[in-house]
């Protein structure tokens, strides 16, 4: 009796929670679904949901009418750029208040803390002059530099809280052993941090993908990543509802893959270790 | 002796960062207040004069400023509403046996990764278009009238798009909090005789205290600042009614040029995040002890 109970409530939570999951996925989904669609399949009335006549020639008309790889290889190098610059910063400093606090280091980590806060739109004017200033509007180089220090308050967050997790009785017998620090660094701690590295790697990726403040106000063509791109799409000339949807779906699935694969890391991160 | 070298090595290697957090911090904080006190337009170059507290007065006197303050409340707190009371009994959900529980997590948490130019216009056209949009088609299976959410609601339509790209965020970190749990505890408040819906509010409830103040705290930080949404589908209309402070401010910045006014706006901005920062950081803090 007890055990038909416990097998209805798998099967009612089942039943609900695939129904909740889908209904949250579905804008996704259908977004998929219509950039196989023609533009005029994409907004008929009714809709067809799995039979329509599916083409791939939304995808080819985004590359050859916008240069959609042009836009794409823009995110990658101001996403991973500014990820990586952020890290190599980030890792000694992060490394250093993990092994070596002082009394200071917990005032300098909710400092840093601090300067995520900030809302991007109270320096928004600033910013823009100087980089008007210095020709760096519409500039990859200008967009990694600032996505690179709007994140690195979160990747030094990330780092230190998985550099202190590092059990501290290994370094001292690495120590005893007369392992000097450099050897320390590449023998012990590198291969005991290299799963906190790539965590902090991939949300930080995903953050810099998906930023669409400094994007959006500090670039328009030449630097332009997918975040800008896509945006040109709300201009109300004519609606293209399939080559909108087949430039979000490239624009959104590298990230999605690299997202579903770091969802534990992304509460961490995002919560600064106050939730794990 | 040894000592002293390894404290010199982790000062020096927690230096760039500290400073250039620190520049990043100062210069345009220190730029904006500058601006904020000087009548700056750009379309009227050379014109720039010191007027003191006049373009806080003009900020916080402008009635735009107070329609933007509205929205601003409004948006975020039906967003933080709407992400707590779904996402508690979403995350309740998530945790009884599913089978197939990652998948569904997958589908679930997928709306974050979304960029949110994207879902944005995804939002706006695919579903919310009153004439093509799915929305409208089920309107009309219903017999009923499909509304035209960019006119008719425009801000409870931004409220919905962003609601759907943080209900994951709020869903997932509850999740990991219930899944922390103590079973035994649960399980001995059964074996008690409790209810299911006492042992949500004496036992569970509690528990998600802190995790829910944390998704308050971090999801204020980021919906003070929604931008992107508004920019893509409204442009902050009709009117003002979409309009938040942080799109007031761009708009005066880079559509009207009026780098003084722009600038006192910005502090504004700031001051009202830092009210919540200095929640969070407390909150932060003291995990940090432990």
């Amino acid at each position: 009796m007890a055990r038909m109970a416990t097998t209805r409530r798998v099967m009612i939570s089942t039943a609900a929670a695939w129904l909740f999951g889908f209904l949250i996925f579905f804008p996704i989904l259908w977004m998929g679904l219509a950039s196989f669609k023609t533009e005029l399949e994409a907004f008929a009335i009714p809709p067809s949901f799995l039979f329509f006549h599916w083409t791939t020639e939304n995808y080819a008309t985004v590359q050859e009418r916008s240069d959609y790889l042009h836009h794409a290889m823009n995110s990658i190098i101001i996403a991973g750029g500014s990820t990586l610059i952020a890290l190599l910063i980030a890792i000694p400093a992060a490394w250093s208040m993990a092994f070596s606090p002082t009394k200071r280091t917990k005032d300098i980590l909710l400092w840093m803390l601090s300067t995520k806060m900030m809302p991007p739109v109270g320096v928004l004017v600033p910013i823009y002059l100087i980089y008007k200033s210095l020709g760096l509007l519409d500039s990859r180089i200008g967009l990694v530099f600032i996505l690179c220090l709007g994140n690195l308050p979160i990747v030094i967050w990330m780092l230190f809280t998985y550099f202190k997790e590092i059990p501290r009785d290994i370094l001292e017998a690495a120590r005893m052993d007369g392992a000097t620090i450099g050897r320390e660094l590449v023998y012990v701690l590198t291969p005991m941090a290299i799963p906190g590295l790539a965590s902090t790697l991939l949300l930080n990726l995903i953050l810099a993908w998906n930023e669409a403040f400094w994007t959006l106000n500090l670039s328009t063509s030449s630097a332009a990543p997918l975040t800008t791109f896509i945006a040109s799409y709300s201009s109300p000339e004519g609606l293209f509802w399939a080559k909108l949807s087949a430039a979000s779906t490239l624009a959104i699935a590298p990230i999605l893959v690299l997202g579903w694969f770091s969802q534990k890391q992304l509460v961490r991160g995002l919560t600064f270790g106050a939730v794990k | 002796m040894a000592t002293r070298q390894t404290q010199f090595l982790a000062r020096s290697l927690l230096t760039p960062a500290v400073g250039l957090l620190f520049i990043w911090m100062i210069v345009p904080l220190g730029l904006t207040i500058y601006f904020s006190t000087l009548h700056y337009s750009l379309l009227d170059p050379g014109s720039e004069s010191f007027v003191g507290l006049e373009n806080f007065r003009y900020f916080l006197t402008d009635p735009a400023f107070l329609a933007s303050l509205q929205n601003t409340l409004v948006l975020v707190g039906s967003v933080l509403a709407l992400t707590i009371l779904l996402g508690i009994p979403l995350a309740l959900l998530m945790d009884q046996p599913v089978i197939g529980r990652n998948f569904v997590r997958l589908m679930v948490i997928a709306p974050f990764f979304v960029m949110p130019t994207v879902s944005a216009l995804v939002w706006k056209n695919l579903l919310m278009h009153p004439v093509s949009g799915l929305f409208a088609w089920l309107a009309s299976l219903f017999g009923l009238t499909p509304i035209d959410w960019f006119n008719d609601v425009p801000l409870f339509a931004v409220i919905l798009i962003v609601t759907w790209q943080w209900l994951p965020f709020a869903t997932l970190i509850l999740l990991t909090a219930l899944q922390s749990l103590d079973e035994e505890q649960k399980e001995a408040a059964e074996m008690d005789g409790a209810s299911a819906v006492s042992t949500f509010i004496y036992i569970t409830l509690p528990h998600l205290a802190r995790p829910i103040t944390v998704v308050i705290l971090i999801e204020t930080i980021f919906l003070l600042t929604v931008f992107a949404e508004i920019f893509v589908t409204t442009g902050g209309g009709p009117g003002l009614q979409t309009t938040n402070i942080a799109f007031l401010i761009y708009s005066q910045a880079l559509i009207q040029f009026d780098v003084g006014s722009a600038s006192a706006g910005g502090l504004v901005a700031v001051v009202i995040a830092n009210i919540v920062a200095f929640f969070l950081v407390r909150i932060v803090g003291r995990n940090l002890e432990a």
